[in-house]
C-alpha cells in the first residue's frame, strides 16, 4: 500500500479540473439533484453536485436524504446510467426525402451528428464495467459509429465508493468498489480532501496543472481502510459460482411463475440497466409521403413486439420475458460476450417498482435446480 | 391495421362524434403545424366540431370519437360504418365507452329520474359501449384524450398505405427513455404506468404524479400483482383500487374484470 501512488488535492481544485476539463472543450456531466433523485446532468462547478446528500436505497425504494457529513460523492447512483449519454434512448438514424410522388428518386440524409466529448464525473466502478461490457456489445456486434465516437472521446473522472448503496453488490460481480482501470482520473474522498489516482495519459497531463502533494503513509492507509470497510458493507450479496449452470439447469423451474406473479413486465429493469442494450429500430413517414425517418429507440425483452415472429409473440407469458432476462443477463451473456451481464450495480432492485431483488431470484434457483442440464435452448444463439 | 385498399387521388374524411367531451377531435384541431398540410392531403368531408359544411358520403377515412349511448347514436354509427372504407376509433370513449360507461354499473332509470325533469323523453341505450361493440373497426387510438403525435402518425400511415407503429408496452418503458425517476419508487406514490399502455409521454409522471391510466391496459398488464403490492404495501384499499381501475378505461377488459373482482373481493 505504500507503493500506492496516491496524491492529495484539496476540494476546491475540483473546480479546477472542471474548468480545465470545459476548457479542453469537454461537456461535463456529472450527478445532480433532480426530483428528489440523483440525475446525471450537465455541470459547471463544484456547487452543481448535491454536497452532503447521501441516498437509501433497498428493493423497490430510493430516497436521498441530508447527511451529517458533507461529503461531495456521499451517494452511489440514481436510476441514471452513462448508457444514456453513449447510446441515447431516442436517435434518429437517417431520414430520406423526395419532391414527387411515388416514382420519384429520393435523397437520404445522413445528418448524424457527431457525439460531445463528454467528461463524466463521477463514474463509479460498477459503471466502468457496465461500460466495458457495452463495448464488447455495441463496440464490435452493433458497430454503432455514434457510441464508438462518444466512447473514444470520453473522459472519465471516477469516484472510488466509500459507501455502497443498499441494493449494491459489486464485490459479488468483481467489478468494485474500488476503481482499477480504464480512468483518467479517479477520487477519492478522504475527509475535506480528495485522494487522486492517475490512469491515463490525459489524465496525468490534467493533472500535473493541479495543486497536489502526495499523499501521507497514514492517508494510504486510510484510502485502504475506507475501500476495505466498503467492501465488506454492500448491501447484497450474489453467489456467482457456478450460478450458469444452476440457471442452465433451471429452464423449467415453476420459479419462474413464482416470480411472473409480481412481475410487471414493466421493463423498469432494464430501462435502468447500465448494460441493457436492446432496442428498436422504427420508420415514420409524413402526410405527404415526401419525409420518412428512421428512428432507434430503448427497447426490452419485457416488451411482446420485442419477441414478434410471425404472427406473435413468442414470450406471451411473463415468466418468459422474465426468464428471457436474468438468463440472459446472468448466464447467456458469458456464452455470447464471455462475461456475465450483471455488474451489480443494483438499479434492477432498487428500479423495480414492486422490489424484485435478482440476488434473492436468482440464489433461490440454487436450492431448486435439478441436477441435470437442460438442453441449450435456441435463444443461446439468439444476439439478444 | 388491416391496410385498406388504394384510397381516393384526394382522400375524403369524415369526422364522427358520439357520446364524449369533444376533446379528442380538439386535439385535431389542435395539430397546428400539420393542419394545412392535411387539408392539403386529404378533402375535410363531414367535421361538423370544424366546419358547418357537411359534405355526404361515401368518405375514405372516418375518425369516430365518444361511445355508442343512445339508440340515434348506434343507428349513426352503423351508417358511418357503411360510408367508411377505413373506421378508425380515437379516444378512451369509442375506444373503452369512456367515463360515461361508468353508468353500466349504476341505474340508469335512477340517474336520469336524479337530473332530467322529464326522464321520459330522454332514450339511451343500457349501457354505454366502445365503438368495436357495434361494428367493426379498423384502428384503435387510445388516450383520454388521444396524442396528436399519435394521431399524426396514424392519418399518415393511412396516406402511405403503411400500419401505423404506435407502442402498446407500458407506459415506464416511454418513462424511463425520457429520464423520469419512478414515482413508485422516488416517492412512494401509488402509479398505474406499469399497467398502461404508453403513448401519453408519461405527463403524470413528469410532473411527479401517479399515472392514471388515461391510455388503458397495456398489452399484457400483471394487474393483480401491482393490485396486492398497492394494497400491501402503499395502504390502497379496495374500493380505492376499483376506482383507480374505473375511470377513462373501466369498462375495457381487464381492467373491466379486475375491478368486479376488488370490488366483489376477490384477488383478481
Amino acid at each position: 500500500m505504500d507503493k500506492l501512488p496516491l496524491h492529495i488535492v484539496r476540494r476546491p481544485e475540483l473546480d479546477r479540473v472542471f474548468g480545465l476539463l470545459r476548457d479542453n472543450g469537454y461537456t461535463l456531466i456529472g450527478p445532480t439533484r433532480r426530483d428528489g433523485v440523483i440525475q446525471y446532468s450537465e455541470i459547471r462547478s463544484l456547487a452543481d453536485l448535491p454536497v452532503g446528500y447521501s441516498d437509501r436505497q433497498g428493493p423497490g425504494s430510493y430516497e436521498l436524504v441530508k447527511s451529517e457529513t458533507p461529503r461531495c460523492f456521499g451517494f452511489v447512483h440514481g436510476a441514471d446510467s452513462w448508457k444514456r449519454f453513449l447510446f441515447p434512448p431516442k436517435r434518429r438514424v437517417f431520414g430520406a426525402s423526395r419532391q414527387a410522388g411515388p416514382q420519384a428518386p429520393f435523397d437520404i440524409d445522413d445528418l448524424r451528428s457527431p457525439p460531445p466529448a463528454y467528461a463524466f464525473v463521477g463514474v463509479r466502478a460498477c459503471e466502468i464495467a457496465a461500460i466495458s461490457i457495452l463495448d464488447r456489445v455495441i463496440g464490435s456486434e452493433l458497430l454503432d459509429p455514434y457510441y464508438r465516437q462518444a466512447r473514444d472521446k470520453m473522459f472519465v473522472l471516477a469516484v472510488n465508493c466509500i459507501e455502497p448503496g443498499g441494493t449494491c453488490f459489486c464485490v459479488s460481480m468483481n467489478t468494485g468498489p474500488r476503481v482499477t482501470r480504464s480512468f483518467d482520473l479517479c477520487l477519492t474522498e478522504l475527509g475535506e480532501e480528495f485522494g487522486v489516482e492517475i490512469g491515463s495519459e490525459r489524465g496525468a497531463a490534467l493533472f500535473k496543472q493541479l495543486t497536489s502533494r502526495p499523499a501521507t503513509a497514514a492517508e494510504k492507509e486510510l484510502f485502504r481502510l475506507l475501500l476495505e470497510r466498503a467492501s465488506e458493507r454492500m448491501g447484497r450479496h450474489l453467489e456467482t459460482e457456478g450460478l450458469p449452470e444452476v440457471l442452465r439447469k433451471s429452464v423449467e423451474s415453476p420459479r419462474w411463475q413464482a416470480i411472473a406473479s409480481r412481475c410487471l413486465a414493466c421493463g423498469n429493469c432494464t430501462m435502468v440497466c447500465p448494460t441493457c442494450f436492446c432496442y428498436n429500430v422504427v420508420d415514420s413517414t409524413d402526410l405527404k409521403c415526401r419525409k420518412a425517418e428512421r428512428w432507434r429507440y430503448w427497447d426490452s425483452c419485457f416488451t411482446l413486439e420485442f419477441s414478434y415472429l410471425g404472427p406473435t409473440s413468442v414470450r406471451y407469458e411473463i415468466s418468459s420475458r422474465y426468464r428471457q432476462w436474468m438468463m440472459h443477463k446472468l448466464a447467456w451473456w458469458h456464452d455470447q460476450f464471455g462475461t456475465s451481464g450483471c455488474v451489480g450495480c443494483g438499479r434492477c432492485i432498487t428500479w423495480c417498482p414492486v422490489g424484485i431483488d435478482i440476488t434473492a431470484e436468482a440464489s433461490g434457483f440454487r436450492e431448486t435446480a435439478p441436477p441435470r442440464a437442460v438442453p441449450a435452448t435456441p435463444q443461446q444463439a439468439m444476439p439478444s | 391495421m388491416n391496410i385498406p385498399g388504394p384510397l381516393s387521388q384526394k382522400p375524403r374524411l369524415a369526422v364522427y362524434k358520439f357520446s364524449s367531451c369533444d376533446g379528442c377531435q380538439l386535439q385535431i384541431l389542435e395539430l397546428e403545424d400539420e393542419l394545412l398540410e392535411l387539408a392539403g392531403e386529404i378533402e375535410i368531408a363531414y367535421f361538423l366540431e370544424a366546419r358547418r359544411q357537411a359534405l355526404p358520403g361515401p368518405y375514405d377515412i372516418g375518425l369516430v370519437e365518444g361511445s355508442i349511448s343512445t339508440p340515434a347514436e348506434e343507428r349513426l354509427i352503423r351508417q358511418a360504418r357503411k360510408d367508411c372504407k377505413v373506421l378508425v376509433s380515437i379516444g378512451a370513449c369509442a375506444t373503452a365507452g369512456g367515463i360515461q360507461a361508468l353508468r353500466n354499473w349504476a341505474d340508469i332509470d335512477e340517474y336520469k329520474k336524479r337530473i332530467y325533469p322529464r326522464p321520459e323523453w330522454v332514450a339511451t341505450l343500457d349501457v354505454a359501449s366502445p365503438i368495436a361493440g357495434y361494428v367493426y373497426i379498423d384502428f384503435e387510438l387510445r388516450g383520454c384524450p388521444v396524442n396528436k403525435r399519435q394521431l399524426v402518425e396514424v392519418l399518415s400511415a393511412l396516406l402511405a398505405q403503411r400500419r401505423p407503429h404506435l407502442p402498446t408496452y407500458s407506459l415506464c418503458i416511454e418513462c424511463k427513455r425520457a429520464g423520469i425517476p419512478c414515482v413508485m419508487v422516488a416517492r412512494k406514490t401509488p402509479c398505474l404506468g406499469p399497467i398502461t399502455q404508453a403513448g401519453c409521454g408519461a405527463i403524470c409522471p413528469k410532473f411527479n404524479r401517479g399515472c392514471y391510466g388515461c391510455f388503458g391496459p397495456a398489452e399484457t398488464p400483471n394487474i393483480a400483482a401491482l393490485g396486492r403490492f398497492f394494497q400491501e404495501e402503499r395502504n390502497v384499499s379496495r374500493p380505492a383500487m376499483v376506482r383507480m381501475l374505473r375511470s377513462f378505461n373501466g369498462y375495457l377488459e381487464p381492467f373491466k374484470t379486475s375491478s368486479d373482482d376488488y370490488e366483489q373481493c376477490i384477488q383478481p
